[in-house]
């Protein structure tokens, strides 16, 4: 399959993309933010720092999201010596280290007037932070190894020593006892949030995950690029 | 089908996974003490013997429990099987309520009595508007 990747051929379809994938974004976050700062009702108890739950829980679900597909594409991409797949690997790493780094923030902001404290470690916190921790180490990884035999195999390493860590996040409030409240969305029972509140979450993270595509496309456009300028390998 | 490489790498990543997966457990079976962030009541009540280092109790604040004289807050956890009393001086968190749920940070002095260094408010997963909330009061 290695000898199949035409750089040339999926360059012409991901160079047009970014455009309308930027449009869609910003239709889709002006009726979000207008959906979850102005129209939602405020909580009953914690008024209206639920706010902020409209960035928080969207970029959380996102950044385990993308280190899922790094997971996937490198694990498939190193047994079959798919060298596409390490590329969209890479391309999808730095939106995912930022939406995971916005979790945590946003996370503290409200924690501190909810529970009245920035940081607590607990179970669900901690496993975020190694999260963004996997995802540092992995884009370190990319700068730090020169051969591409070398890499494939470290990075994919890495992933799946990550990806242990991501059912660990999901299921930390359930296990084990914490400051975090357990998931209020459900697929299996009947979610805990209400309806006028859902709607906007949903939204954001329809734009979260258009921003994060648009930012893929921009990075994975930059690696097209420079396999085409062959000895440009590496910058 | 697939050649002997391909399996050979597949094989690699099956073991490398197992492993990885396998020592995860292991550390978090035996960290189990320091992953849970707070004991309840009951675990308390359980205990052999008072531990002098700092502790976190966590449950609901049972109903009418709260009484604050001057800078001095005491109030009972619950966990609805045991209960726990907490002495506590200072400024309690916004969200800390009756019947809601609570995190006090401190030492035990016996297995009934707690003084709390710090009070954090735990949220639980329920997101409504206020008039939901009445609304379902009145039910």
């Amino acid at each position: 399959m290695f000898k199949h990747f035409e750089p040339n051929k999926i360059f012409s379809i991901t160079v047009k993309a970014p455009k309308y994938v930027l449009l869609l974004f910003v239709i889709i976050l002006s009726i979000g933010l207008t959906e979850a700062l102005i129209l939602s009702p405020e909580d009953y108890k914690q008024s209206h720092s639920v706010r902020i739950m409209y960035v928080h829980v969207p970029s959380a679900w996102i950044s385990l999201g993308i280190f899922s597909s790094i997971t996937f594409f490198s694990v498939i991409g190193y047994i079959f010596k798919i060298r596409n797949f390490f590329l969209i690997s890479k391309s999808l790493a730095p939106s995912g280290l930022v939406f995971s780094i916005i979790a945590l923030v946003t996370g503290s902001i409200w924690g501190k007037p909810t529970w009245g404290t920035w940081w607590a470690w607990d179970a669900r916190i901690t496993s975020m932070l190694i999260l963004v921790l996997f995802y540092l180490i992995y884009l370190v990884a990319w700068r730090i190894y020169e051969k591409d035999e070398k890499v494939f195999k470290v990075t994919t390493i890495i992933t799946i020593l990550g990806i242990i860590n991501v059912p660990i996040i999901k299921y930390s409030v359930d296990w084990w006892n914490t400051l975090h409240q357990p998931a209020s969305i459900n697929i299996l029972s009947k979610s805990t949030i209400h309806t006028s509140m859902l709607f906007p979450l949903l939204i954001m993270t329809a734009a979260f995950a258009l921003f994060s595509l648009l930012i893929f496309l921009m990075k994975y456009n930059t690696e097209l690029i420079k396999i085409k300028n062959k000895g440009l390998d590496r910058l | 089908m697939y050649g002997r490489k391909v399996k050979l790498r597949l094989f690699f990543i099956l073991s490398v996974s197992l492993i990885l997966i396998l020592s995860v457990f292991l550390i978090l079976r035996s960290l189990e003490e320091n992953v849970i962030y707070f004991q309840s009541p009951t675990e308390i009540k359980i205990l052999s013997e008072v531990e002098k280092k700092k502790i976190r109790v966590g449950g609901m604040v049972k109903n009418n429990s709260i009484s604050i004289i001057s800078n001095e807050v005491k109030f009972v956890i619950t966990d609805f099987k045991n209960e726990i009393n907490v002495i506590y001086s200072g400024v309690v968190p916004n969200l800390f309520t009756e019947g809601k749920g609570v995190v006090a940070e401190g030492y035990l002095k016996d297995k009934n009595f707690f003084l709390a260094t710090k009070i954090l408010a735990k949220h639980d997963e329920n997101y409504m508007p206020p008039e939901v909330k009445a609304a379902l009061e009145e039910k």
